[in-house]
């Protein structure tokens, strides 16, 4: 297995340029222009002068390669000398975003709080309240609370988030007046009430990113248990006097978690994405929001970079699920 | 409490005659929402509208145009004109003075280097400024003594107020930006997200496209202004979105812009929370009919171009029909409200430049009908679609995407087919239609369909530029990478004349009459750009609230240091 | 003479009736069964005959303007409300151009049916069929897993615009604007989206092909397709159907998210998202026009759940006969 990992990552950085190099290309062809948020009132000359200050002028391949030399070795020097107070990274030109002209990590960093408290706080939660219904909706097949179960998270997967989002907001935010319906990203939690202002703002998005995630994984928890639950090693379990806590918990539930564990690698990279229409409809202004706002703005740098950050997670998260697996039923070898 | 109150009257009547008693900072907090983020605190590196007037509360220009057009002095001690001297006769010069005592917000003087500073900034070949526009023209800025500045222009200018005038050419600070000059602009994120202004704000915490934190600027020319403390900007979202926080839950005192459908927004109204404002300026929302070919069939290199005349839309019958169909009362009804009027001109203000051109404001289902069928249009095989020559009446009608556009689009289609006219829908993505990527076949500059709808309209009061787009050879053509405004591909040397000769008068009621010529040559002798809708701006405020008074012809924040808290 | 031999042991076993039961027909039995997996086929049977026949019994032309009849609410409001603006010739009101919202809940079903389930079917063949390849073969799993990462870390919008610049012209010349549009949403949908089944169904191959029935009908020299086929398909049956109901909504969403963004179909083509998107605004005002569509969208989701559910219990051993 751990030669299976290192074999894994080594072949993970050939993989993540060629990815950044198809991600760069698609941009590139994709129709678009960084000039198109400027009104019409300015005119073309003028816009053309601005494109050449963003550096359009040049050929496709050196822009590649100079973001490829910004991103791999001058954003990490800039890293360490931000970390140790160093200076290795002086007077170096970083990835500098078109709309904002600032460097594009500063900004990401910016962003990964308000991303991680809400998107990650949704997903945390959706994965604590998905496999105990998963688990116990399988287990009491087509019971009453298996059948609401099953209702409710259908419903909740076939519920857009631009239509739940805003009617959490009418009714709980204009009707009744409990929660804000704008979430303040320079909130600051320090006490006891700072806190509970930043949970009052968290709980809509929260619950509307919650119920996506709770319905998606309960379904694949209840699906695999069930498949388990039948097989002949249960009986045996029983039969040999094992408790039924233990033969469900342990048992059955660790030969059921390898689609879980699958679904739950996949949205990981998703979280560190954000939740585009949650955040714009709560104005969380995370990450989501960010790579919406380059992408109609055509900020390439500032996107080419944010989808190479998910590439890497996703490369990352899907060898640990691949790790997982090894782990969950150790008769699934690599090599 | 009654005290407060006593204080928000005088500020009210501080309105009308400036004898301050308010004190600087009284009134807390006050909260603005824009639906679309500020990235960047300087117009000069952005065109959005949304940066500019974020930084119109930090940096102020020379002077602005108020609510009514007017220019009014903000940095200067006066607006030069002819008549004071401060234009000279031929038109090639004009020398602005500051006031006195002016303050950075980190106390240093405000002098005539930094105005001549703003300049060379926006001026610098590889800046890439976004308002190199308003410098068109200028040969030499120079300063004759600390306050005094003179512009000197390469050819007569009669309107000279390009430079340092309105919300697209504030003064920046020497001092902060020295190093940021041309290509190293990008690099002085620092200065870009908060720079040093005169404004009655500084920028205390600059978080790009999301929120912008700024209290009250301490070395503000009026000491009782602004009454606010701070004053968070907070960005993102969507319309409707905003309009809520202010109108229905009252979480933010400020919207800007939005753009609702009329019934949507007096349902919020209802709310109580707040008020929406509105004011027209010089936005038309427009159908431009493509002169040129746009068929598929056509090798890209006449696709859309002079070469290729369009088979339907060059003959001015048609053209006429389908304007005559049109009942842009009802579109204003269903799709803008108390934010739009029904119009006839391509420049629909100021009242000096609009022509009193009205008869397309009645619709003609029959007249159009008879106007088609004279011109030779007529159903031959019976399906419902008239035909000429073989050559079918059938159209693809494009636009960018916006829920208002789409249902102008379904009321348009639906008109056009009552006279026999086919219609193909086509909305595209606004980053893709207003972009101008020759490489996209969707752009508006590209205009590979018949006729498309958008809106467009000018900066300040003058229109000359903007009725200078539509000259011959001005044409987006592959030759010139699709660039290009005149949209139409409209030519008639005759208007090319006229522009010329407006370029040459100085005086206003002649230009005026010139103007009109102009904008009914594309309106209604030729029909090459059918206005539908003068769109005003509607914004909103809380009904705490006090001072807005919303400008189109500037930024709407233009007066926000006169802003105050009504308590309720 | 021979005396009849009394019958004794087995032999006194009744005749079976009839020949031995097929398995389909024992499928079809057990599916039977289900009260759920009929009411949804049920309600899919329904559902498709008033997406597919409705347009011939209601005369209404969904883009027909009607502007004096705008903003009509549903009939059943006059239960509550006497001075709603109602009327029977719209039974389920008008939108704020006065468009039949029933028609245009027909005619949105059409597109929005039709593109959830070629969306998903394509997906789900192209994930089952990677899944099951890079899970079994070992030489072809590095490889097409590292795919898989690369189309997973494509950006869907810039893809989106990529593909309409080249294909729309095409497509739109061959099929017409609307097949043209459905042909290019169908495949960009379906090709974005069959990652999850892929990555799912390989995790579960990889486990299965280590047990022992496999490893026996491999020593039997059972060819690889065959112990795909009948040995390890059957097995990841529920993952994929799960995949498979969540993908039918996901699909429909994302159509409406498309024509959000302006690159899905025309605007005067409606589909149920679509109606959707265009009355969040007024949710409050008139909460039908987003119930209806929502409903339309979840219960279409919930019946395709169910049948899953049905087919899935049918199709195992273990269960059938309980």
């Amino acid at each position: 297995m751990f030669t299976y990992t290192l074999r894994r990552l080594a072949i993970s950085v050939p993989t993540l340029i060629l990815i950044s190099l198809v991600i760069f290309l698609l941009l590139e062809l994709a129709p678009g222009d960084p000039m198109a948020q400027v009104p019409l009132t300015v005119p073309p000359d003028v816009k053309e002068r601005m494109r050449e200050a963003l550096g359009l002028g040049e050929p496709m391949h050196i822009r590649y390669f100079k973001w490829l030399q910004q991103f791999f070795i001058i954003e990490p020097m800039h890293l360490i000398d931000h970390w140790f107070g160093t200076t290795f990274a002086e007077g170096s030109q970083r990835v500098i975003s078109w709309q904002t002209r600032s460097p594009v990590m500063d900004i990401v960093v910016q962003r990964m709080p308000q991303t991680l408290w809400v998107v990650g706080m949704s997903y945390v939660v959706g994965i604590l309240i998905a496999l105990p219904i998963g688990i116990y909706s399988a287990y009491k097949q087509y019971s009453v609370f298996d059948q609401a179960g099953t209702l409710v998270s259908m419903i909740g997967f076939s519920v857009p988030p631009f239509f739940s989002g805003v009617l959490v907001i009418v009714i709980f935010s204009v009707n009744l007046g409990w929660f804000p319906s704008i979430y303040d990203t320079t909130h600051v939690v320090n006490d006891w009430d700072s806190f509970n202002i930043q949970l009052q703002q968290m709980i809509l998005p929260v619950m509307v990113l919650a119920l996506q995630t709770t319905a998606q994984i309960s379904r694949f928890m209840r699906a695999s248990m069930l498949d388990n639950l039948g097989q002949d090693y249960v009986r045996t379990a029983r039969a040999k006097g094992l408790k039924e806590g233990a033969v469900v918990m342990v048992h059955v539930l660790r030969n059921s978690m390898i689609p879980v564990v699958t679904v739950i690698a996949l949205g990981i990279p998703a979280i560190f994405g954000g939740a585009i229409i949650t955040e714009q409809v709560f104005k969380v202004n995370g990450i989501g929001q960010l790579l919406i706002t380059a992408l109609f703005a055509n900020d390439l740098p500032m996107v080419q970079t944010l989808t190479f950050i998910f590439a890497i997670l996703i490369v990352v998260f899907n060898l640990i699920a691949d790790v997982l697996y090894g782990i969950l039923d150790p008769r699934i070898r690599y090599d | 409490m009654k005290l407060k109150t006593a204080l928000s009257c005088a500020v009210a009547t501080a309105m009308v005659a400036p004898a301050a008693v308010a004190e600087r900072g009284s009134d807390g907090n006050v909260n603005i929402i824009y639906w679309q983020a500020p990235s960047i605190m300087t117009p000069y590196l952005s065109g959005g509208t949304k940066d500019l007037e974020a930084a119109s509360l930090v940096i102020e220009p020379l002077g602005r145009y108020d609510q009514d057009g007017n220019l009014v002095p903000y940095l200067a001690e006066e607006i030069p004109t002819v008549e004071n001297g401060g234009v000279s006769e031929d038109l090639t010069t004009i020398t602005w003075t500051l006031k006195e005592g002016l303050l950075w917000s980190d106390g240093t003087p405000v002098t005539s280097a930094d105005v001549v500073f703003t300049a060379e900034y926006c001026m610098h070949p590889e800046g890439g400024c976004a308002q190199l526009a308003k410098f068109t023209g200028v040969e030499t800025v120079e300063a004759v003594d600390d306050l005094t500045v003179k512009v000197t222009f390469n050819q007569p200018t009669p309107n000279p107020y390009g430079p340092f005038m309105g919300g697209q050419s504030p003064i920046i600070q020497a001092a902060q930006f020295a190093d940021c000059l041309g290509a190293r602009a990008p690099e002085c994120t620092e200065a870009n997200f908060s720079p040093i202004g005169t404004g009655p704000f500084v920028v205390t915490d600059f978080r790009p496209n999301d929120v912008i934190q700024m209290e009250a600027n301490q070395n503000y020319r009026d000491p009782a202004k602004p009454a606010f403390a701070t004053l968070t900007f907070k960005g993102g979202g969507d319309a409707t979105a905003a309009g809520r926080a202010v109108l229905e839950t009252g979480e933010f005192d400020y919207a800007w812009n939005l753009q609702l459908a009329p019934d949507v927004l007096a349902q919020m109204a209802e709310g109580g929370k707040g008020t929406p404002i509105s004011a027209f300026g010089t936005l038309v929302e427009r159908i431009e009919m493509n002169l040129t070919n746009p068929s598929p069939d056509l090798p890209p290199e006449t696709r859309s171009t002079v070469a290729e005349p369009h088979p339907i839309l060059s003959d001015l019958n048609v053209r006429k029909a389908l304007s005559m169909a049109i009942d842009r009362e009802l579109l204003v009804e269903i799709g803008y409200g108390q934010a739009g009027r029904p119009t006839c001109n391509l420049v629909p203000a100021p009242a000096n430049y609009a022509s009193d051109n009205t008869d397309c404001l009645v619709q003609d289902l029959d007249g159009a009908r008879a106007l088609l069928e004279e011109a030779g249009w007529t159903d031959t095989d019976g399906d419902g679609i008239r035909d000429k020559d073989g050559m079918k009446l059938s159209l693809l009608y494009q636009t960018s995407t916006n829920a208002v556009r789409q249902d102008f689009q379904a009321l348009i289609k639906d008109w056009w087919q009552q006279i026999g006219v086919e219609t193909e829908l086509r909305n595209i993505d606004a980053s893709v239609f207003f972009g101008g990527d020759p490489g996209s076949p969707d752009t508006f500059q590209k205009f590979y369909a018949d006729v498309e709808m958008y809106a467009n309209n000018f900066d300040g009061t003058d229109p000359q530029s903007y009725l200078s787009m539509y000259r011959c050879g001005n044409e987006p053509k592959p030759s010139s990478q699709w660039q290009g405004e005149n949209i139409n591909r409209f030519c008639d040397p005759a208007y090319d004349e006229l522009l010329d000769e407006l370029a040459r008068t100085g005086e206003l009621e002649k230009r005026g009459e010139i103007a009109k010529r102009l904008n009914d040559m594309l309106t209604k002798d030729t029909y090459t750009i059918v206005p539908l809708v003068d769109r005003g701006r509607v914004s909103a405020h809380s009904n705490t609230l006090g001072g807005v008074v919303l400008n189109t012809w500037d930024s709407e924040l233009w007066n926000a240091a006169d802003w105050y808290r009504i308590d309720g | 003479m021979t005396d009849v031999v009394p019958r004794q042991g087995a032999l006194t076993d009744p005749v079976p009736e009839g020949p031995p039961s097929s398995q389909m027909r024992d499928i079809w039995h057990q599916f039977r069964k289900h009260r759920g997996a009929l009411f949804g086929g049920g309600f899919l049977i329904f559902i498709t005959l008033f997406v597919l026949v409705g347009p011939y019994v209601w005369p209404f032309d969904p883009q027909q303007l009607d502007i004096r009849n705008k903003d009509l609410r549903p009939i059943y409001v006059a239960l509550w409300d006497g001075d709603a603006k109602v009327a029977w010739i719209h039974p389920f009101g008008t939108d704020n151009l006065g468009r039949d919202i029933m028609a245009n809940m027909i005619s949105g079903g059409r597109a929005s049916m039709a593109v959830g389930w070629t969306a998903m079917l394509l997906s789900l063949i192209i994930g089952t069929a990677i899944g099951v390849i890079s899970g079994y073969f070992k030489a072809l799993d590095g490889f097409l897993m590292r795919f898989t990462d690369l189309v997973l870390s494509l950006p869907i919008l810039p893809l989106l615009l990529v593909a309409v610049t080249l294909f729309r012209q095409p497509l739109r010349a061959n099929f017409g604007p609307e097949t043209g549009m459905f042909i290019l949403i169908v495949t960009v949908i379906g090709l974005t989206s069959w990652m999850n089944t892929a990555r799912i169904v390989r995790g579960e191959i990889l486990a299965l092909k280590e047990r022992e029935f496999v490893l026996a009908a491999r020593s039997i020299g059972t060819k690889p397709f065959t112990i795909i086929r009948r040995h390890l398909l059957p097995n990841v049956v529920s993952p994929i159907m799960v995949s498979a109901t969540l993908g039918l909504a996901t699909a429909i969403i994302t159509e409406s998210a498309l024509s959000f963004l302006g690159v899905g179909f025309p605007s005067d083509f409606p589909t149920w998202g679509k109606i959707l998107s265009d009355s969040v605004p007024r949710m409050a005002e008139f909460p039908e026009r987003v119930m209806l569509p929502g409903l339309a969208i979840s219960l279409t989701v919930l019946s395709v759940n169910y049948l899953g559910d049905g087919l899935r219990d049918a199709l195992d051993p273990r269960i059938r006969g309980r």
